[in-house]
């Protein structure tokens, strides 16, 4: 049985310990406010280029000289996958979803004999996979130092992965990230980036037009198809951000209402010993008359 | 009054522009051109240089733009650029600092064809250099 100075420093704790955790919460919940705007204001952006990729693409669908970034160098021996992860911890499942996915998918193509190469975007990713794969990992970004994250990040991860592909180290790349639903949903999404893949239905009300080339078609995909890498990143990257903050929003807020639980329980206790502690002082005193 | 179309900046951070603009003039690779209310569908790519922008109500607004691409329709013209700033809000020293990063990314190319690209690219943010501010 704890003495009761013990529970009082217990519930002075757990006090503290609430504090931050409601601290923590307000901070992430306004954080996610400017990642959620951040993650809208990019979307036109992305559906844009969607759109004019995807009649592009169709229109190239045949063409055996399409770029390889396309159509694909025709083998997928070698797989990059590049997993994006938080900074941080405390996020509740954030982190160690995306990694489960990303580390099925690895094992899986493991067993089938593929070759599995790992970009880690972000410290806790990159921590967690090293214990695994050490020998897989190529390459890891972090951007701690980023306040703000801007497309300059996303196109920094995006030429690297570029230049592994120009350079013929990977067939298929696929990009792990945590897709944001709302803010106590966020679903770990794996999403192939290259070779690249449209949506179907975008294409067909995109080809309707008939449009005129400035340079040529070739040209204008061949421009497009690498600066769509790291526009997808980019999206990747703020969704993470909206999910991260979002995850983090509600684990902070489980354990405020987690403490306010035991803060209840534990002054329970102390009340409950206080009083037993005076009834016992008391009979002691009536007893000590009694006997005079 | 020339017939108005919607006129869509769009950086892959956000929205810059939405507006009923009258006449927009874009650096296209292939040289400037000028848009007007139905222009024939059209995609090119732009390279770095001043969007003009008149607006239906009769303002004109510049933007510098980094490359991109522009799709042009009957109905409208949409500017997905790399990046853009309103001209009023570049500084010679943001410049700058960008055709030093382009500088080094040519210097720091391996193959010769990225090189050339490159180096392409660092001519034309010169030459906007010159043109936008006159030293």
């Amino acid at each position: 049985m704890p003495s009761l100075k013990d529970l009082k420093n217990r519930i002075a704790s757990v006090k503290a310990t609430q504090k931050i955790t409601k601290a923590m919460k307000m901070v992430a919940a306004a954080k996610l406010r400017r990642a959620q705007e951040a993650a809208e204001a990019a979307r036109p952006y992305a559906e844009r280029m969607n759109k004019v990729l995807a009649s592009l693409s169709a229109a190239n669908a045949g063409n055996a000289e399409a770029p390889l970034l396309l159509s694909g160098t025709g083998r997928d021996q070698v797989h990059l996958l590049v997993v994006a992860t938080g900074e941080r911890g405390l996020a509740g499942g954030f982190n160690s979803s995306i990694i489960r996915l990303a580390r099925d998918h690895a094992l899986k193509l493991l067993a089938e004999g593929k070759t599995v190469k790992i970009l880690t975007v972000g410290r806790k990713g990159n921590d967690i996979l090293r214990r695994t794969f050490k020998d897989n990992i190529v390459d890891y970004v972090t951007f701690r130092e980023v306040k703000q994250l801007s497309f300059a990040n996303a196109d920094d991860v995006a030429r690297r992965v570029l230049d592994l592909f120009n350079k013929g180290e990977f067939d298929v790349a696929t990009l792990f990230y945590a897709r944001f639903q709302s803010v106590i949903s966020q679903v770990a999404t794996a999403q192939q980036i290259i070779p690249a893949k449209f949506d179907d239905a975008e294409a067909s009300t995109g080809s309707a037009a008939l449009y005129e080339y400035e340079p040529s078609e070739e040209e204008i995909l061949e421009d497009l198809l690498p600066r769509n890498v790291a526009v997808q990143i980019f999206r990747a990257l703020l969704e993470n951000n909206a999910s991260f903050y979002g995850a983090q929003m509600s684990a902070m807020d489980n354990a405020t209402r987690n403490a306010g639980e035991m803060i209840n329980k534990l002054t329970l206790s102390y009340n409950r010993q206080r009083q037993a502690q005076i009834t016992k002082e008391l009979i002691e005193i009536i007893s000590g008359a009694e006997a005079l | 009054m020339a017939d108005a179309f919607n006129f869509e900046l769009v950086s892959p951070e956000r929205l810059l522009v939405s507006e009923k603009a009258t006449e927009v003039v874009i650096p296209a690779t292939l040289g400037e051109m000028t848009v007007l209310a139905n222009h024939a569908p059209t995609m090119t790519t732009i390279k770095p240089g001043v969007v003009t922008v008149k607006l239906a109500s009769g303002q004109m607004d510049k933007y510098v733009v980094f490359g991109g691409f522009a799709d042009i329709l009957p109905t409208g013209c949409t500017l997905l650029a790399e990046s853009a700033v309103a001209l009023s809000d570049i500084t010679r020293e943001t410049l700058q600092a960008r055709i030093e990063a382009a500088r080094a990314d040519a210097g720091a190319a391996a193959d010769h064809e990225h090189r050339t690209k490159l180096e392409e690219y660092l001519a034309q943010l010169t030459e906007l250099n010159g043109a936008i501010l006159p030293a």
